[in-house]
């Protein structure tokens, strides 16, 4: 029943696929994009160039610091901290790059800031909720048969919380992907180029040059990250297997 | 091997453990028995010190267990929780070399004790090895969780309430495994229960704790019959004397070497037998001395014949090596008040009344 559910959904959206690559290209959209292939290729490598030092050092800082959150006597603080982190999530990103740019000035550096602490958030809460969820009584037992304060963290904490925390780091990579075309407007280039500019002189070939892709690499990256889930969290914590 | 000297514990205004001494020798299973909030968790706690002592001093054959590091002291005791605490990430295997590891022991040697430990258990090292906890039943999981215990093979186990969260049917089988496994092994063992019937069952001795006061420390069956006062009494229960039927065994309380008769003897001899003795039955032992059946006094009087050819069958037989608690049901079951006790093989060893059980438990029983 539920098989055949999810295959009829299947075949349901690949045929709105076609009928939308068909309907793009009756209307000469898909014929305009390839116009910008050029394009394309290069602003998918700043864009994702971007998205990767972004986000490589907000996994740096963001998972330690939520590590850092849960350790004994910073605990109790942790949080007021995260409702400090939460509040920081509703500040709009266009807010943030605008904060960045006064600061930093136009270019990549304010684009990788903003970029930064957009993925630091959901890193850190995740971090933070998936050490928290690990049951006391496996920090009991494990400190009951000797283990050290930071062998219980490497063996038992953070293998327990590793689902979770990973799909705080996807969640992120994907918001990350999606943003960035608002780089462009300050200076950062990638493919927000394609889209506002699209927008600016009302070209929808143009534009979608830019979001289609955008939208692609979301979905790739949510799929990257998704199969590192799979393989590196160990079976017995993983429920996708 | 352990000995607890006034050993205290103080958190905030609160005496959770008041001054505590006593000592377990090597090979005993000590049970901390008592309500909940009475202390004896956080007895166990001290002595590997997941809780630090206020006050007092734990040691562990002969040693101060102040002069040793946390870390080191742990891993050289086995620790077994209720929640199991299996880490769910590992195999069964990794769970099991968990303190080896630890140990920096060689690896093939520590997966080679991981195998032979599942085989303790009757779990089966090719099936089992590599699996992980979720896939694994409660009572698989418990027994996974003793053997992770025994695997650095530490001389001292501490056990908290470990059985506890198990069916009552699995939970018996596992306490039976793991007293065969104890009667290998010979750990010295400290046991947390609020189970009487368990602390009955494993325990060489029992310790009860009321308001973090060591009350009584004694063998079982001396804390059933001798409670140390009404606490005591009440908490191991209005039907304590009906425990002790378990500590007991048929071949303690059965009378030795009866009187007994072959199928070629005359009814006759049977008779002056039983009036020789008092009695009003007389078992009948086969050729080898096996138990076959029964003459009633008053069925044999008066008659002529062959034993052979006017016996019944016996009502009820009981195992030498049975405990009172499994005699006294077959009487109730057949409806008799004596059973014929054979061993093993069917020889008859001995008869055991309902008289006998009496006298025996009251030999040492106290009222309070």
């Amino acid at each position: 029943m539920a098989g055949a559910l999810e295959r009829a959904w299947r075949i349901a959206v690949l045929a709105a696929v076609f009928a939308l690559g068909v309907q793009m290209q009756a209307r000469g959209v898909l014929a305009s994009m390839a116009k910008y292939w050029g394009d394309i290729v290069y602003l998918s490598k700043q864009h994702m160039d971007m998205v990767a030092i972004s986000g490589a050092l907000a996994i740096a800082v963001g998972v330690p610091l939520g590590i850092f959150l849960t350790r004994q006597g910073v605990r109790r603080y942790a949080s007021a901290i995260t409702q400090v982190v939460n509040l920081g999530t509703t500040v709009p990103t266009l807010a943030i790059l605008a904060i960045a740019m006064t600061v930093l000035g136009l270019g990549r550096p304010p684009v990788i800031f903003g970029l930064f602490v957009l993925t630091l958030l959901p890193i850190v809460l995740n971090t933070v909720a998936g050490i928290e969820s690990v049951p006391p009584h496996l920090i009991e037992a494990a400190r009951g048969m000797g283990m050290t304060r930071f062998e219980i963290l490497l063996k038992v904490e953070v293998p327990n919380a590793a689902f979770v925390i990973l799909a705080g780091i996807r969640t992120a990579l994907a918001i990350n992907v999606g943003t960035a075309p608002l780089a462009f407007l300050i200076g950062g280039g990638g493919l927000g180029e394609l889209i506002f500019t699209g927008i600016d002189v009302s070209e929808p070939g143009m534009l979608l040059a830019g979001a289609i892709p955008t939208a692609m690499l979301a979905v790739l990256t949510d799929f990257a990250v998704g199969t590192a889930q799979y393989w590196f969290v160990p079976r017995g914590v993983n429920p996708l297997r | 091997m352990i000995r607890l000297d006034r050993v205290s514990k103080v958190f905030g205004q609160t005496t959770a453990v008041d001054a505590v001494t006593m000592e377990v020798a090597a090979g005993e299973v000590c049970v901390l028995l008592g309500p909940s909030g009475c202390g004896k968790t956080t007895t166990m706690k001290m002595i590997n010190r997941l809780i630090p002592p206020s006050s007092g001093k734990i040691f562990l054959d002969g040693r101060d267990t102040d002069g040793i590091d946390e870390v080191t002291l742990r891993r050289s005791i086995g620790y077994v929780i209720q929640q199991i605490g299996l880490f769910p990430n590992m195999t069964v295997e990794d769970n099991i070399c968990v303190v080896p590891d630890l140990l920096k022991w060689e690896r093939r040697k520590s997966r080679a004790r991981a195998a032979e430990l599942l085989e303790m258990v009757n779990l089966d090292p090719k099936i089992f090895l590599k699996r992980y906890p979720k896939e694994l039943s409660g009572g698989q999981q418990q027994r996974i969780g003793v053997v992770r215990a025994l695997a650095a093979d530490p001389p001292v186990l501490l056990m908290d309430e470990p059985f506890g969260a198990i069916d009552p049917i699995n939970r018996e089988v596992i306490q039976d495994e793991f007293m065969k496994l104890q009667a290998a092994l010979r750990k010295t063992v400290v046991f947390v229960s609020h189970d009487i019937d368990e602390a009955v069952k494993m325990g060489s001795r029992i310790a009860i704790f009321r308001d973090g006061r060591l009350i009584q420390y004694d063998t079982p069956n001396n804390v059933l019959a001798q409670p140390i006062d009404a606490f005591v009494a009440d908490f191991v229960g209005s039907d304590r004397t009906l425990k002790r039927l378990r500590l007991i065994t048929v071949t303690e309380a059965m009378m030795p070497d009866p009187p007994r008769v072959r199928g070629e003897d005359t009814l006759d001899t049977a008779v002056k037998l039983m009036e020789e003795h008092g009695h009003i039955s007389i078992v009948m032992v086969g050729p080898r001395g096996r138990a076959r059946g029964v003459v009633r006094l008053d069925a044999a009087q008066g008659k002529r014949g062959l034993v052979a050819e006017n016996h019944e069958p016996l009502p009820g037989m009981v195992d030498v090596n049975e405990d009172l608690r499994t005699a006294v049901s077959l009487m109730f079951t057949h409806g008799v008040t004596w059973l014929a006790c054979i061993d093993d093989d069917g020889f008859y060893k001995g008869y055991i009344t309902q008289r006998g059980i009496t006298q025996c438990l009251a030999a040492t029983s106290r009222s309070v």
